[in-house]
C-alpha cells in the first residue's frame, strides 16, 4: 500500500442485545484496496460487526465512516458495499444472470448495459456461459462464484465477506482462495473477510483483526500476528504455541534477562520487548514448534542447545509433531520438524538434544 | 411370533372404510342423472334435465352470485391478514407471540354453532343489520387461521439473507418484497386464496346465521329441501358443487407442493449453514 487511503473508519463501535454486549468499543482503519479479516471464534461479534458495516444493524454506539461518509442512519440499500453470505443467498427463482444483474436492473440501467455487465462479471468468476442456469442447477463452489459476481458488477468500495468458502470441500477451498486473492489484487477493491480459520485468514489478508468477546484482541499483518502475537489468547488461537514460566531478573539499557523454566537464564536486547509488555510483568514466553529444533546429528549447532527425551510422535507426511519432554517442566513442548531426505523419525523414549534460538522467543505478562 | 389379522380380511376392510366415507357422496351423481322426482332405488333412466332446471332458476343464480362474492372478498382478506401474521411470526420475536398466535389459530377448533351464536348477538348488539357483509366478516374469522397455517411454512421457508441480499444490493423494502418474497411465497399465496375460497363456498351454519334476505349457496339449498320436487334438481347442484371443491382442493395443493419444492431447491445448498 503505497499511498495511506482509509476506506473504512470504525470509531469506538458498539452494539447490545439487551443485557448483552456483543461489540465492546471497535475501532480500527481499513485501508482502500487491502484484504482485510475479522478473525475469532464463533461468538466475538465478528459476523455482527460485518453486518453493521453492511447496515443491516445500527450500532448502539460510536460511528462506522465508509469513504469519508459518516453511515448514521443510512441503510444497507445506500451504502457502497456488497455482501456475500454465508448461505450465498442466490434468489431461487432467478437465473445466473438474472442474479448476477438483479443489483442494475434495480439501478435501472438499459438492458444492453445490463447484459454487458453481467457477462463481465461472469468472466471475471470463470462462470462464462453459465447465464442461462437455474440457481439449483449449480454447485456449492458455483453459488460461491455467482454470489461474488452479483457483488462485484455493482463496483462497490468494499466488499464483505461472511465465511464464504465454509460451506466448500477442502480442496476447493484452497482453490478459492487462492483466486478469492488474486480477483481482489487484480481488481483493487477492498475486501473485508469474516472467517473462524486461522489459517484462511493468514494466507489471504493483508491485515487480520483478532477478536474476542466483542473487543479487538490485536489488529497486524499475518506475519506479525504470528510472530508477535500480543496475548497468550492470540498466540494460541493463532497456530501451535508452547508456553513456559519465565520472570525477568534484570533489565537495564544492555537488555532484558530472563530466567525461562527448561531453558535457563537468557539475555534478549531491549528492541525484543512489545510495547504492551512491561519487563516486570512479564509470566510467560512463547515459542513456536518450528522454532524449535531436534539435533539429530552432532554436526548440528543451534545458538543454545537442551537436552530432552521424546515422549510421542505424530506423522503427517511431510511433517512430524514430536511432544518432547525437557526437565522441570510439568507437560511437555511440541516440536515441529520437517521430514527432509534422509531425516529418520525419532522414536519415543529416546534422548534428543533440542535447538532454539533467543529470537524466537515472544514475551507475555 | 403373534398372528396378525390375515391380508384378506385388512383388504375388506379398508372396501367397507371406502364405502362408509364415499358412498353417501356417490349418491349424489347417481340420483342427479336419475329420472324420477322421488330419490329412491331403483334408478328408472338418464336424464340431464335436473341441470337444465338449475340453468333456468333465477333464485339459485343470485344465491351463487353471493356465494362467489362472498368467497372471494373472504379468500383476499383472509390471505391478506394471514400473510400478515405467518410473516410477523416467522421474522419476529415478540412478547407474548406464542399465545396470540394460539388464539388467532382458535377458531380453527372452535364449535361453528358457538361462533355463530356468539356473532349474531354480537351484531345485534352493535345494531348492524344482517347482510352479506356480516356473513363474510364471520367467514375472515374461521377462514384465516387456515389461511396462516398455510402461509406459515411459506414464510418461514423463506431464507432470510435473500431478503437481505437484495436490499444490499440496492433494492428498497418495497422492491424486495415485489421481486424477492412475493414470487417466493406466492404459490402458498394462491394455495391460501383457493381453500379459503371453498371454505366459505361451502359453509353453512354462520352463513345461515348472519345472512339477511341475501342467501348464500348452502343456505339456498337447504331451504329447497322443504320442497320434495327440488330434491333431484339439488342433487344435481351438490354434484357441481362436489366436482368444484375437489377441483379447487387440488389445484390449492399443488401449488403448496410447488412452493414447498420451490424453496426446497434455494434450501438444499444451504443445508448445513444453520
Amino acid at each position: 500500500m503505497s499511498v495511506f487511503k482509509p476506506i473504512i473508519e470504525l470509531r469506538d463501535v458498539r452494539k447490545s442485545f439487551g443485557t448483552f454486549e456483543a461489540l465492546k468499543g471497535i475501532n480500527a482503519t481499513i485501508e482502500e484496496g487491502e484484504f482485510f479479516s475479522l478473525l475469532g471464534p464463533s461468538g466475538c461479534g465478528k459476523t455482527t460487526l460485518l453486518r453493521m458495516i453492511a447496515g443491516f444493524e445500527p450500532p448502539t454506539g460510536g460511528d462506522i465512516i465508509i469513504d469519508g461518509k459518516s453511515m448514521d442512519g443510512i441503510s444497507a440499500n445506500r451504502r457502497p458495499t456488497n455482501m456475500v453470505f454465508q448461505s450465498y443467498a442466490i434468489f431461487p427463482h432467478l437465473s445466473v444472470a438474472d442474479n448476477v444483474g438483479y443489483g442494475l436492473k434495480t439501478k435501472k440501467l438499459p438492458k444492453a448495459e445490463i447484459k454487458r455487465e453481467v457477462d463481465k462479471a461472469l468472466s471475471m468468476v470463470d462462470l462464462v456461459g453459465y447465464g442461462n442456469r437455474a440457481a439449483h442447477e449449480l454447485s456449492g463452489g458455483q453459488r460461491q462464484r455467482v454470489a461474488l459476481a452479483r457483488a462485484l458488477v455493482m463496483r462497490p468500495k468494499v466488499i464483505l465477506l461472511d465465511e464464504p468458502l465454509s460451506a466448500l470441500d477442502k480442496k476447493l477451498r484452497d482453490q478459492m482462495q487462492m483466486e478469492l486473492r488474486d480477483l481482489q489484487k487484480t481488481l483493487g477493491i477492498t475486501f473485508i473477510l469474516v472467517t473462524h480459520d486461522q489459517e484462511e485468514a493468514l494466507i489471504m489478508s493483508d491485515r487480520i483483526a483478532v477478536m474476542f468477546e466483542g473487543q479487538i484482541a490485536q489488529l497486524a499483518t499475518p506475519e506479525e500476528l504470528y510472530r508477535r502475537p500480543a496475548t497468550k489468547r492470540v498466540a494460541s488461537f493463532i497456530g501451535v504455541m508452547n508456553f513456559l514460566d519465565a520472570a525477568a531478573t534484570s533489565h537495564d539499557a544492555a537488555g532484558l534477562t530472563l530466567d525461562i523454566a527448561a531453558l535457563g537464564k537468557v539475555t534478549l536486547p531491549a528492541s525484543a520487548i512489545p510495547p504492551n509488555v512491561h519487563p516486570s510483568q512479564i509470566t510467560k514466553v512463547g515459542i513456536r514448534p518450528e522454532m524449535l529444533t531436534l539435533l539429530f546429528d552432532h554436526d548440528d549447532r543451534a545458538e543454545k542447545e537442551i537436552t530432552g527425551e521424546v515422549v510421542s510422535s505424530d506423522y503427517y507426511g511431510d511433517m512430524t509433531y514430536y511432544s518432547v519432554q525437557l526437565p522441570q517442566l510439568a507437560s511437555p513442548v511440541t516440536i515441529s520438524m520437517r521430514n527432509t531426505a534422509g531425516r529418520s523419525i525419532a522414536a519415543p523414549g529416546s534422548p534428543v538434544r533440542v535447538g532454539w534460538g533467543t529470537e524466537s522467543v515472544v514475551l507475555f505478562e | 411370533m403373534r398372528r396378525g389379522l390375515s391380508p384378506t380380511w385388512l383388504g375388506f376392510y379398508a372396501v367397507v372404510y371406502l364405502l362408509f366415507l364415499y358412498a353417501p357422496v356417490i349418491l349424489l351423481p347417481l340420483f342427479a342423472f336419475n329420472d324420477a322426482t322421488i330419490i329412491a332405488f331403483p334408478l328408472s333412466g338418464f336424464t340431464t334435465e335436473w341441470f337444465e332446471v338449475l340453468w333456468t332458476t333465477d333464485a339459485l343464480h343470485s344465491a351463487v352470485r353471493n356465494s362467489a362474492v362472498v368467497a372471494s372478498i373472504t379468500a383476499v382478506v383472509s390471505t391478506l391478514l394471514g400473510a400478515c401474521v405467518a410473516r410477523a411470526s416467522a421474522r419476529y420475536r415478540f412478547p407474548a407471540q406464542k399465545g396470540i398466535l394460539g388464539f388467532i389459530m382458535l377458531p380453527l377448533v372452535l364449535p361453528e354453532i358457538i361462533l355463530a351464536v356468539a356473532l349474531i348477538v354480537m351484531m345485534m348488539q352493535l345494531g348492524l343489520s344482517l347482510s352479506l357483509w356480516t356473513v363474510i366478516a364471520g367467514h375472515i374469522l374461521i377462514c384465516t387461521p387456515f389461511s396462516i397455517a398455510i402461509l406459515s411454512s411459506a414464510f418461514a421457508g423463506l431464507d432470510q439473507s435473500l431478503e437481505e441480499a437484495s436490499f444490499d444490493l440496492g433494492e428498497s423494502r418495497a422492491g424486495t418484497f415485489r421481486r424477492i418474497t412475493l414470487p417466493l411465497v406466492m404459490p402458498g399465496i394462491i394455495s391460501s386464496l383457493l381453500i379459503c375460497f371453498t371454505i366459505s363456498l361451502d359453509e353453512f351454519i354462520i352463513a345461515f346465521f348472519l345472512t339477511g334476505t341475501d342467501v348464500t349457496l348452502p343456505v339456498y339449498i337447504w331451504s329447497q329441501l322443504r320442497f320434495p320436487t327440488k330434491l333431484p334438481s339439488i342433487m344435481a347442484l351438490g354434484t357441481i358443487l362436489f366436482v368444484l371443491s375437489i377441483a379447487l382442493l387440488v389445484l390449492a395443493e399443488m401449488f403448496r407442493r410447488r412452493a414447498a419444492r420451490r424453496q426446497g431447491q434455494g434450501a438444499s445448498a444451504t443445508e448445513g449453514f444453520a
